[in-house]
């Protein structure tokens, strides 16, 4: 088995706000494997970009900050380094990409010298040294005439183009993670298709390992080899890709599987969770997805539930009906 | 038992938040919450009391000379000293706030009707209207203000006017030089405004164009109006004042802060006696400083794409 | 380009004769003109009459304002009745005393409110920030001759560290390095003024340029590369939030030769804006009018220069 690349333990950052504080990542804890391919799936809000956004710490302070927990990374812990140190691993051995394509690149500034500044900075290569990995770069994301393309500036681009870009840029110092936040919405779904292909290839020939955050069930099937479920901060469930859509466990995440429409089983309505994702100030300390849940018992609404396994060893979900104490009632 | 979830309930208590604010509740809560711009209405209250009810209370009058106590330093008796023919500062810098804040206020009331009209017909009208007024704007634009104005105020000393009516005067040619920054805003709301969907309702119900404009289209742009016309009367007192000071504004005897510090012209006054000409630039200063910080506040408080700074 | 550049110059016409028109109605509601101005005790009534007919001043309006427009559509202003001499000679002599201190002050304004503008946007809440943005409301709502006042009174009169007034010492005869050394110790007192002046709005500008550059995605792309914080704000920050302030520049252009009329007057700075104002009294219309318009000209040069330094700066905008 591949060996641990990245290891969330406990992580807590919460944002304080005029409202109260938002916890918006709560306890969470898993890991990411070399080489491999994990997806953070959930709504808006419940807390995945944060999560990434930790990793790299580029929370935005204030008024967000992490208080609590640890993110090891080859085994040290990244939120005891200094600021120079994190620098140094930030595009470099950890990159990211992110939603929005169109205003991820700056304006002014063209394709070449974007993706030519971390090849400088990181790897101290000479300009001309720089600018042949760049040209080999644009080439491998898949761009024609790369030698135009390394003069154009970001608005003579189209999305798609700027999005693998973005990708050629993450890409340029060999990283051993990257991070891709949402990195398809933004796109028309042809498009969409072509980028997932791209990533998928990557990760192939590089042995990158992904970080996937989507809420997109569809490029999950697609792209994962390990799912995270969060919700409101918190991990619900987590298992590898087949494992989950052959048998989710938490309520949460079967109605998400329920909502994904399926072409051979048309339906009358398509389902939707009942309710709203919860208020994010001042959760209580118990299943948040209680008022929402079918399933609803006493102990859902008081107390919170363990991140377990209960069937494959794999396979952990934070919900009572699998639990002693659950089943009782 | 209670259902929790039950979306009628849900409904209703969203409407009931909604209900709760209205724009102009959100932008009063936003302005209070605004530290700087509080302490400067507080500090503009107290120049307009000071100013406007301030005399009153004062033994002294305006032109009571009294060459006995000329060019007293500030002391119990006279608590800002005397000039040189022995009247009291604080009472002509109390009275010279009123004709100085008057001329700022009312200075920008012209620019801000001229403005806001024009800026609406040729954002309502378009094509010709449109043309024509924006034109004249470029020209009253590239005009330069400072020289027309100082002008326009040896025109007036020319003319002999009395000092008195020349105030008005004075208010008329600063307002109608300071109306295009406004016209050009109020246009440019009101051609996105005209656009909208409300605006096709109003067509459909038939309403006459000065309907349309002044209670359909004009109320929204009041957020912009408040203001620039805020900005505006401390542009106003700023212009008034340089224009008192080079003594082609408001002229002696009638006193302004501007012209009060025209007794740094005399060496000795300048020098030796900086309680004739420093407190009436200080008034200037704190004045149109509390105006600024009003206005940046109001339109935090009013501007809603700047949110929350 | 170039097409572009004749086409807006071309549309300055219209408005360059509204302004003249506008201009020289003002002047001619001025009673009086520059034979009674001077009040010469010695002037016949003959002699006066001979006068305006050479100066043309008893032609009717209307005929003087197409013989003020004619000549200046070929570059003469006429002849100043003070001075003696062309006005686009006076106009000339008088204006590089008020380019050097307005652009020292350009420079200096400009340097200054970036840096702080930049830093104050960076450290956003900070006590640092929080002085400045009161320091801007200051600033912004400085009188200037009151404030030009206030620096000579106390750092000229009482400290006695600069001289009060003027350009070179009276009865020096310097030249050369000397001259240059006077010049400088007197530019001193007013630059720093005009810098106050202009600081408070620079900083402001800049200040809510680049905390809204800072908010952008593109910077925390920069961020992710791993670049200094340095890097992103200085590069990729500061080079986007400068944009908008490059139209700022061109918006200078009729202060850098049009002088400080009042804060000349103020230090008795023999620049053009000094000149102004004494010739109003005199009712030197010549260079009343051309002058009022050497600044309407400016002023429109100036919004096209900033439209095409905008252009050259964006690389997202062509101009055609």
């Amino acid at each position: 088995m591949a060996k641990e690349l990245v290891e969330f333990r406990n992580l807590e950052t919460h944002f304080s706000t005029s409202a109260g504080t938002v916890k918006a990542v709560n306890d969470v804890s898993f890991s990411i494997r070399e080489g491999e391919t994990l997806c953070i799936v959930g709504e808006s809000g419940c807390g995945k970009s944060v999560t990434a956004m930790s990793l790299m710490q580029l929370i935005e302070s204030p008024p967000g900050k992490i208080v609590g927990g640890e993110i090891l990374f080859e085994g040290k812990d990244l939120l005891k380094l200094n600021k120079k140190e994190m620098s140094r691993l930030r595009g470099k051995e950890i990159a990211m990409i992110f939603q929005e394509p169109m205003s991820s690149l700056n304006p002014v500034f063209t394709i070449g010298k974007q993706i030519t500044e971390p090849l400088l900075y990181h790897l101290n290569m000479s300009q001309k040294e720089a600018k042949a990995r760049a040209i080999e770069l644009i080439t491998m994301v898949g761009i024609p005439r790369p030698e135009k393309i390394f003069d154009s500036y970001p608005h003579e681009l189209s999305g798609g183009m700027r999005q693998r870009i973005m990708i050629a840029i993450a890409l340029c110092c060999d990283p051993k993670l990257l991070i891709a936040d949402e990195p398809t919405t933004a796109l028309d779904v042809t498009i969409q298709a072509q980028i997932l292909d791209l990533m998928r290839d990557i990760k192939s020939k590089m042995n990158t390992a992904i970080m996937m955050i989507t809420h997109d069930l569809g490029v999950v099937a697609e792209m994962a080899d390990f799912v995270v479920v969060m919700y409101a901060g918190k991990v619900i469930e987590e298992a590898p890709v087949l494992e989950l859509f052959k048998d989710p466990q938490h309520p949460y995440t079967q109605g998400l599987l329920k909502a994904k429409p399926v072409l051979s089983q048309r339906k009358e309505r398509l389902y939707s969770i009942p309710g709203q994702v919860p208020n994010p100030v001042d959760l209580g300390d118990n299943c948040h997805f209680h008022d929402r849940c079918e399933f609803c018992m006493e102990i859902c609404k008081t107390k919170k539930p363990p991140l377990r396994t209960h069937a494959d060893a794999k396979h952990k979900t934070a919900c009572w009906l699998y639990e002693e104490e659950g089943k009782a009632q | 038992m209670e259902q929790p979830g039950n979306p009628t309930e849900q409904l209703q208590e969203q409407l009931k938040i909604v209900k709760a604010e209205s724009p102009w509740r959100i932008a009063i809560r936003r302005f209070a919450k605004n530290r700087l711009a509080l302490i400067g209405l507080i500090i503009l209250v107290i120049m307009f009391l000071l100013c406007f009810i301030g005399p009153l209370f004062s033994p002294y009058t305006l032109n009571q000379t009294n060459v006995g106590n000329k060019n007293q330093a500030p002391n119990a008796q006279y608590w800002l000293g005397t000039d040189k023919l022995g009247r009291d500062i604080m009472l002509r810098v109390m009275l010279a706030g009123r004709i100085s804040l008057t001329v700022g206020l009312v200075a920008t009331a012209i620019s801000v009707v001229i403005g806001a009209v024009l800026g609406a017909v040729a954002g309502f009208y378009r094509k010709y209207a449109d043309t024509i007024i924006m034109r004249i704007a470029d020209i009253f634009l590239a005009l330069p203000t400072l020289p027309i104005l100082i002008t326009l105020g040896a025109i007036l000393s020319d003319l002999k006017i009395d000092p008195g009516k020349r105030i008005y005067f004075l208010m008329l040619i600063i307002g109608l030089l300071g109306w295009v920054g406004l016209a050009r805003l109020v246009r440019s709301q009101i051609l996105t405004l005209r656009e909208q969907e409300f605006m096709q309702a109003t067509e459909a119900l038939g309403l006459r164009d000065g309907r349309k404009i002044f209670r359909h289209l004009m109320p929204n742009t009041i957020p912009i109006i408040i203001v620039s016309a805020t900005l505006g009367v401390a542009g106003a007192i700023l212009t008034e004042s340089a224009l008192s000071f080079l003594g082609l504004g408001v002229v002696p005897p009638t006193p302004s802060w501007g012209n009060m510090i025209t007794a740094a012209n005399s060496l000795i006054d300048f020098r030796k006696r900086p309680w004739t000409w420093i407190p009436p630039g200080m008034c200037i200063l704190i004045t149109v400083t509390a105006i600024n910080l009003i206005g940046d506040g109001l339109r935090d408080a009013l501007d809603p794409k700047m949110k929350s700074r | 380009m170039s097409q572009y550049i004749i086409r807006r110059l071309l549309q300055m016409i219209p408005t360059l004769i509204g302004i003249s028109i506008i201009v020289f109605a003002i002047s001619q509601m001025v009673p009086g003109d520059y034979i009674t101005a001077t009040q010469n005790p010695n002037m016949t009534a003959e002699r006066a009459e001979q006068l305006r007919s050479l100066y043309g001043l008893d032609k009717p309006p209307v005929q003087q304002y197409f013989i003020w427009a004619k000549n200046m559509l070929v570059g003469n202003l006429g002849d100043s009745f003070q001075h003696k001499m062309p006005v686009t000679e006076v106009i000339n002599t008088y204006v590089w005393n008020s380019f050097i201190i307005a652009f020292v002050t350009l420079i200096l304004s400009w340097t200054i409110a970036a840096l702080v503008g930049v830093f104050s946007a960076q450290f956003q809440y900070s006590f640092f920030d929080k002085v400045v943005t009161l320091l801007v409301f200051l600033l912004m709502s400085l009188p200037s001759f009151f404030i030009g006042l206030l620096a000579i009174k106390y750092f000229a009169l009482d400290m006695k560290l600069f001289p009060t007034a003027g350009m070179t010492t009276a009865g020096l005869n310097a030249s050369g390095f000397d001259y240059i050394k006077d010049v400088a110790k007197h530019m001193i007192l007013p630059v720093a003024v005009m810098t106050t002046l202009q600081i408070g709005g620079l900083t402001r500008y800049f200040r809510t340029g680049m905390l809204e550059v800072i908010r952008q995605d593109y910077i925390r792309t920069a961020r992710a590369k791993g670049l200094k914080e340095r890097t992103v704000i200085f590069k990729h920050a500061f080079r986007n939030a400068l944009l908008p302030a490059i139209t700022l520049l061109g918006f200078e252009l009729p202060g850098l030769f049009g002088g400080a009329m009042i804060l000349e007057r103020v230090f008795a700075w023999p620049g053009i804006g000094q000149i102004y104002l004494a010739s109003l009294n005199l009712r030197d219309y010549p260079l009343m009018l051309g002058f009022t318009m050497f600044l309407a000209v400016l002023t429109l040069l100036g919004n096209l220069i900033s439209d095409i330094l905008y252009g050259v700066a964006d690389p997202r905008i062509r101009l055609k």
